[in-house]
């Protein structure tokens, strides 16, 4: 079908053409950049944050383990759409947030109308609701780890930061690897965050692949042909990175 | 025995505290804001208000029909959910119990087409259920229940699920029901099904949960008024120019309790479903 062109259901053979003006549309070349920096900064961001969440809530000795699990868990729950509705209203214009920052005596932050602080918005929003989810894996491939290892390390003197790194990042491998595939994956497909905190704005200033793909279908003139040639960068991307990332991350494990 | 470095752990639970107020704070934030006036939300209110009842009322009376889009919902997730288990663990299971030489290599076709994003499948069955519309067959095109709920009954996700859980079913019971006389669907619907319990559980839950917050495609294949569904209603609301978000916040909090209340009441099978593809 990416091959097609014409608008609506008029569709006939184009040969290239879609794949052409894909090289010369900006808006594919922002939408793919904003996706990328949400991607190399949001992703690792939340990762590491959940990792560490559950690292210290895998310590037997914390009290307050099961109140914390369930509360940084608890986003989870919300609906895409629902969680984006809270945010933009927290960080509305004359929102919470900025009255805060008003009390404080700085000065507001316009989250949803400049580009920059819209992007910081979503990715703070992204890792609000994921973090929780991220960390449930780590803590129950955590549970999987024989205590009696970690018991046999601290015998050989092994401090904190030597059991992180010599055992429990290498034993989550495999967990690792997923949740950065799945997250990689989840970014690329970023959609409903975006459309209800910024619509993709301001001037296409936070917009994502699949928002545009949605526009080019539903919003604009119907041209299934170009946004069909748009999803398939979409494709070829998840394979790419998802073999990087399994190159990557399986190299010790065959 | 150890040392405690006090310190350490006082930044420790300081650092959990942060975050945990931070994770719960915009439950907080949405139940009060609830109790509201547009108003009073917009200028950061955090104390609860009296205006819960006009802002239900103000939800189920608006021309947006929340009411209905609840029932919608409601349908379509139950209805997914019925199908979608039924569906794939019969697939799991046969993926797991019966050997065949096709059978791995169907099963990474399967897997692969996990990783295909739903902006890339879109496209496609957009214009399959229209075209189904158009060639007459009125059940089954746009803005049909079929043609949301289609695409979620069989996913290569809870076949996954199943059949990784059916690996540790004890087999032995199956032949010894086959000796028994009793034929294949019998003993998947005597034997496998009443063992599976728990894992059937899990799944309702992440496939209920999925479906019941689903936005992009009811969004693509629901353009009637009536047909919509409740995260389509939310966003509506919350994109107009001057969004009342006093009664947005009403609505997510009636959107949130089917979830919040399986999350509370099922923990177990919850966290099972969610953590089901990493075993």
């Amino acid at each position: 079908m990416s091959f097609q062109t014409g608008k609506g259901i008029n569709m006939h053979f184009g040969g290239l053409a879609n794949y052409r003006r894909l090289f010369h549309d900006q808006t594919v070349g922002k939408a793919l950049g904003n996706t990328f920096i949400y991607l190399i900064i949001q992703v690792p961001i939340m990762l590491v944050l959940a990792l560490i969440i559950s690292v210290l809530l895998n310590d037997k000795s914390l009290k307050g383990r099961t109140f914390f699990r369930v509360a940084i868990f608890m986003p989870c729950i919300t609906s895409l759409v629902s969680y984006s509705l809270i945010m933009k209203s927290i960080f509305s214009n004359d929102g919470l947030f900025n009255q805060m920052l008003v009390h404080l005596g700085l000065s507001p932050i316009m989250w949803t109308t400049d580009a920059f602080w819209a992007k910081v918005l979503i990715i703070l929003s992204i890792t609000w609701r994921w973090t929780g989810y991220n960390m449930i894996f780590y803590l129950s491939g955590m549970q999987n780890i024989e205590p009696s290892i970690y018991e046999a390390a601290e015998i050989d003197g092994a401090n904190f930061m030597q059991k992180l790194n010599y055992m429990t990042i290498p034993l989550l491998k495999p967990i690792i690897l997923f949740t950065t595939i799945t997250s990689t994956i989840g970014t690329l497909q970023l959609f409903d965050e975006v459309q209800n905190i910024t619509q993709g704005g301001p001037a296409n200033g936070t917009i994502t692949i699949s928002q545009y793909i949605y526009n080019l279908c539903f919003k604009y003139t119907p041209n299934f042909g170009y946004a069909s040639a748009v999803a398939f960068i979409v494709v070829v991307l998840i394979m790419l990175l998802s073999m990087v990332q399994m190159k990557l991350g399986g190299k010790e494990n065959q | 025995m150890k040392k405690k470095n006090i310190p350490l752990s006082i930044l420790k639970y300081f650092f959990l505290i942060v975050l945990s107020f931070l994770s719960i704070f915009p439950f907080f934030w949405m139940i009060v804001s609830a109790t509201n006036n547009a108003r009073e939300v917009n200028v950061g209110k955090l104390t609860f208000g009296p205006h819960l009842a006009e802002n239900l009322g103000n939800l189920f009376h608006s021309d947006l029909s929340f009411g209905i889009s609840l029932g919608n919902s409601a349908m379509i997730a139950a209805v997914t959910t019925v199908l979608a288990l039924l569906l794939s663990s019969v697939a799991g299971y046969g993926f797991e119990i019966f050997h065949s030489k096709a059978r791995d290599r169907v099963f990474n076709i399967l897997l692969l087409s996990m990783m295909m994003p739903f902006c890339a499948l879109m496209i496609p069955l957009y214009r399959m259920f229209s075209m189904a519309g158009r060639a007459g067959l009125r059940g089954i095109g746009l803005n049909t229940m079929f043609s949301v709920i289609a695409p979620y009954i069989c996913t290569a996700f809870l076949i996954f699920f199943f059949r990784q859980n059916t690996k540790s079913f004890p087999k032995d019971i199956l032949e010894a029901a086959r000796m028994d006389g009793l034929n294949e669907p019998g003993v998947f619907i005597h034997m496998y099904m009443p063992v599976m319990r728990p894992t059937y559980a899990a799944g309702a839950i992440i496939t209920f949960m999925t479906s019941w917050n689903n936005y992009l495609w009811p969004l693509v294949a629901l353009q009637e008024p009536q047909k919509r569904t409740v995260p389509l209603i939310l966003s509506a609301m919350g994109s107009s120019y001057t969004p009342n978000y006093g009664m947005i916040m009403a609505g997510i909090v009636i959107a949130t309790l089917p979830t919040g209340f399986l999350f509370f009441v099922m923990q177990k099978q919850f966290v099972a479903g969610i953590i089901g593809s990493v075993k």
